[in-house]
Formats: C-alpha cells, sequence, structure tokens
C-alpha cells in the first residue's frame, strides 16, 4: 500500500539529486538550470501528493503557480545564459564575476 | 492495490534514475532528454494520485516548452562540454556528505508518519468533491477563490517574456530598417538627380 510518505521520500530524493546537481556540476550552467527544474518538480510531487492526500484542491493550485514561476525561471535563465555566451563565449560558472559581488 | 503499487514503485525508480543521470550525463543533449524522462515519470505519478490536470499540463508545459527550450539552447551554444566537466569530483566527499545529510533529516521527517492525515485535515481550505472531476475541480476554485494569484502568475509570464527578449534582442548595424517619417520627407529635388550624359562614356 502506498501512502503519502512514500510520495514524500519520492520527493525528498529527487530534491536531493537536484542539490547535488548543482554541486557537481559547477561549470556547467544549463545543468545547474535544469538541477532548478529537478528541485522545483519535487516541490510540485510534494504539494500534489499532499493536496490528494488531505483531500484539498488548494495545493494543486499551487503546484500550477509553481510551474507557472518554473517556466518564467527557465525562460530568464536562457537568455542571461545566452547573453552571456555572446559576450564572453563561455558558460563558466567561475567566469561569471562581472559585477564583483 | 498490488498493481498500484508496482506502478508507483515502477514510475518513482525510472523518475529517480533519469534524475541521476540528468546530474552525471557527459553530453548536455543526454541530460536534457533524461530531464524530458523524469518530468513524464513524474506526470505518470500525478495520474496515479488523481491529478489529472497537473499531470497533463506538467508534460505540455515542461516537454513541451521547457525541455526543448533547454535543448534549443544548448544546441545553439558552441561549447567544448567535456571541458567543462573538469573538476566533475572535486566537490565529491562534501557533496556526498551534504546529500547523505539531506536524505536522512527529510526521510526522518516524512518517515515518522507525523504526517497523518488527521493531524492535518483541520487545516482543509478547498475540500475535494469526488462526484467533480479534478480539471472541473480546479477550474472552480482558480477562477474564484484564487483569482488574483492566477492574475499575477499571468503577470509574471508576461515580465518573463519582456525580460527575455529585452536580453537577447541586439541591433546588429548592418540591417537595413525603413523609416517611415524620412521617406515621408523626401521630395523629388533632393532624391532625383538629373545628370548630363556624354554618349559613349556613361557614369563614372
Amino acid at each position: 500500500m502506498i501512502y503519502l510518505e512514500h510520495y514524500l521520500f519520492l520527493a525528498a530524493i529527487i530534491f536531493t539529486i537536484g542539490v547535488l546537481g548543482i554541486f557537481f556540476n559547477k561549470k556547467n550552467v544549463i545543468i545547474i538550470l535544469m538541477s532548478i527544474e529537478l528541485i522545483l518538480l519535487s516541490v510540485n510531487i510534494n504539494l500534489i501528493s499532499f493536496s490528494v492526500f488531505l483531500n484539498d484542491i488548494s495545493g494543486q493550485i499551487f503546484a500550477m503557480l509553481t510551474l507557472t514561476v518554473a517556466a518564467a525561471e527557465a525562460a530568464i535563465g536562457l537568455a542571461i545564459l545566452v547573453v552571456f555566451y555572446r559576450n564572453l563565449g563561455s558558460i563558466e560558472v567561475s567566469k561569471i564575476n562581472k559585477l564583483k559581488g | 492495490m498490488y498493481l498500484y503499487s508496482i506502478t508507483f514503485y515502477v514510475f518513482s525508480l525510472v523518475a529517480v534514475l533519469s534524475a541521476l543521470m540528468v546530474i552525471s550525463a557527459r553530453n548536455p543533449v543526454h541530460s536534457v532528454l533524461f530531464l524530458i524522462l523524469s518530468f513524464v515519470n513524474a506526470s505518470g505519478l500525478f495520474v496515479l494520485l488523481g491529478a489529472e490536470f497537473l499531470a497533463m499540463i506538467l508534460v505540455i508545459v515542461y516537454v513541451g516548452a521547457v525541455a526543448v527550450l533547454f535543448l534549443f539552447v544548448v544546441m545553439m551554444l558552441d561549447i567544448n562540454f567535456v571541458k567543462l566537466r573538469e573538476g566533475f569530483l572535486q566537490y565529491l566527499p562534501f557533496a556526498a556528505l551534504l546529500g547523505i545529510v539531506l536524505i536522512i533529516e527529510l526521510g526522518i521527517l516524512f518517515l515518522t508518519r507525523s504526517f497523518s492525515e488527521s493531524s492535518l485535515s483541520k487545516f482543509v481550505e478547498s475540500p475535494m468533491i469526488n462526484e467533480i472531476e479534478n480539471t472541473k475541480l480546479i477550474g472552480q476554485v482558480l477562477y474564484t477563490d484564487y483569482f488574483y494569484l492566477f492574475q499575477i502568475s499571468g503577470l509574471i509570464l508576461l515580465v518573463a517574456m519582456v525580460g527575455s527578449i529585452t536580453l537577447t534582442l541586439r541591433d546588429r548595424g548592418q540591417v537595413k530598417r525603413q523609416n517611415i517619417s524620412q521617406q515621408n520627407y523626401l521630395n523629388a529635388n533632393e532624391s532625383i538627380e538629373k545628370k548630363n550624359i556624354k554618349l559613349g562614356e556613361g557614369i563614372k
């Protein structure tokens, strides 16, 4: 029998994989963006499984909002990436230091 | 009920494995394709949960739009991806420690069953009615109770669209553009020049 905890643990595993992806691919911005997408997917799994097991529809509404924000974030991130590549000819994270932050 | 469990384990196993491949594949194109596989499996899990609308939206938005956008960008940039993988295992001890701590903590949190349905059911805002199908129920709530959030998410998408267009738009310089006011101010005296050409010489 599958309970809420199974879904939550699955989401935890995917979340951890996403965080690890950011750590391992410290040079490649594209993989980092994909890892962020994985993290948002795990958040969606959490929201929807809570929504279903608590019999409350609002979790699914919030999952939809997460989806919207994730799509906007991917579009902006990739646009910044393209501009960055055009100016520097590379997408290494260590070279993103123009702002001297 | 066995079929439900087997389906859950198959979908979640493929989702986790393809998520692992996303972060470890050598070729970023393969990474994007595994991301698509992961999303499709997650949408299968959503169907299993009974959230059909979200499952279809996930396939349409992620696989149809976001992943294809990723694929375009990966294929457009001419990058030596092998060089980018240098130092892949440099942070392995630290990352392994972090991952183990994270998964154990989340596991403790989730597997203690403190999230039992009875303890949280007092927070239920808009209960699901089983007679209405999922999509209809979302529509009934989304356009009434969450109308402002719906509008704001539309605004976020608009801002993202305008932002990414302004970021990537560039003036190439050699492109010829139509200047309408300049065209309207032309007159015959300025634009036409009369020349008296001698026979057999032509214009130099």
